[in-house]
């Protein structure tokens, strides 16, 4: 992807964009980028914890926004992984605090005084204030989906809201997907919510209780490098086709269909 | 392909489900106002033809490509 101010985003609460947020911003930092990964979940902040960076917020995005600290001090080097920094959100306000004229010159300042090569925007659930403040100031998308039927229905919404706004690159994460139930025909497949959306596919992710283990030591999965085919893996992968390598899908199942249709969809045999 | 009990896929009535529901979401149509299009259309319908079934109507939006489209099915019998 081109876009360096990318907002992560989905709609319907719980279906992984913090989760996503830590994991390819950390993965992409291990490939070199200078990445800032930014809450925007004003009043329900959760990216610090999830990084495991909960005990060094000093100042958040609203301190930066009202001009009590400067924006250098609020930025949070990752000392367990060069290149990787957090602006949190502010846990004390609501989103009201949030304006997109603020949202847009801390995204280019970071960008141009401050020489990150990508920023992250974790955007908050629901289409309100929250999600469009954290949209105005991204020039891509990546749209965490669920399959299964009010997270595909909402980032439909999600996505028309997206090109309403003139997003350039918008692509699809396919988050927690259980290859056991796709293959008895009870999940949707990767090709029905790439024909139902109609967007580009960035990523497949099964689902993987290492998540829940990562998030619960604060350490994000895709930083395990012994991780094989699990979610850890999705995200690293994630992270190199952001950085416009050409990464294979892996078939997160053993035979059948689900390889043979995502051969089918890239075109090969 | 069914499994137990003879179902059907989920998956299958799911992905029925979401094309349409997302076709009145597009197109920000409500369903019932189809429905009440449908009813009228039927009325008029039934006053030129007077023989039709309820039952042939088929009423509804549709994807077509970029654009939503309304499909109204509406057979006539010949004679």
């Amino acid at each position: 992807m081109n876009a360096k101010a990318i907002v992560v985003t989905s709609g319907k609460g719980g279906v992984g964009k913090t989760t996503t947020t830590a994991n390819v911003g950390a993965a992409l930092a291990r490939l070199g980028e200078k990445v800032c990964v930014i809450d925007t979940d004003v009043g329900l902040r959760n990216l610090d914890v999830v990084m495991g960076l909960e005990g060094r917020v000093v100042y958040d995005l609203i301190d930066v926004f009202e001009g009590r600290c400067k924006l250098r001090q609020a930025i949070i080097r990752d000392k367990r992984v060069d290149n990787l920094h957090l602006l949190a959100a502010s846990q004390t306000r609501d989103k009201s605090a949030l304006s997109d004229t603020r949202m847009k010159e801390t995204v280019r300042a970071l960008l141009e005084d401050e020489d990150f090569d990508r920023v992250l925007i974790d955007s908050p659930a629901g289409i309100e204030s929250g999600f469009q403040t954290a949209a105005s100031a991204a020039d891509g998308a990546l749209v965490v989906v669920n399959p299964e039927v009010s997270s595909v229905r909402d980032a439909d919404r999600i996505i028309g809201l997206l090109e309403a706004q003139e997003i350039g690159e918008v692509r699809l994460i396919i988050n927690r997907l259980r290859p056991a139930m796709v293959k008895r025909g009870d999940m949707l497949e990767v090709n029905d919510v790439l024909e139902i959306l109609g967007v580009k596919l960035i990523g497949i992710v099964p689902e993987d209780e290492q998540i829940l283990i990562s998030t619960n030591i604060g350490s994000p999965a895709s930083l395990d490098d012994n991780s094989k085919l699990g979610a850890g893996t999705a995200f690293r992968d994630i992270a190199r086709r952001l950085a416009g390598e050409d990464v294979a899908y892996p078939s997160f199942e053993p035979q059948g269909g689900f390889l043979s249709g995502l051969r089918r969809l890239f075109g090969g045999t | 392909m069914f499994g137990l009990f003879g179902r059907r896929r989920s998956k299958d009535k799911l992905k029925e489900r979401l094309k349409l529901v997302l076709s009145y979401d597009r197109a920000k149509l409500s369903p019932g106002n189809v429905e009440e299009l449908k009813r009228e259309l039927l009325t008029v319908i039934k006053k030129y033809f007077p023989a039709e079934e309820d039952t042939d109507f088929d009423v509804k939006v549709e994807q077509q490509g970029d654009r939503m489209v309304l499909v109204a099915n509406l057979p006539v019998k010949a004679g």
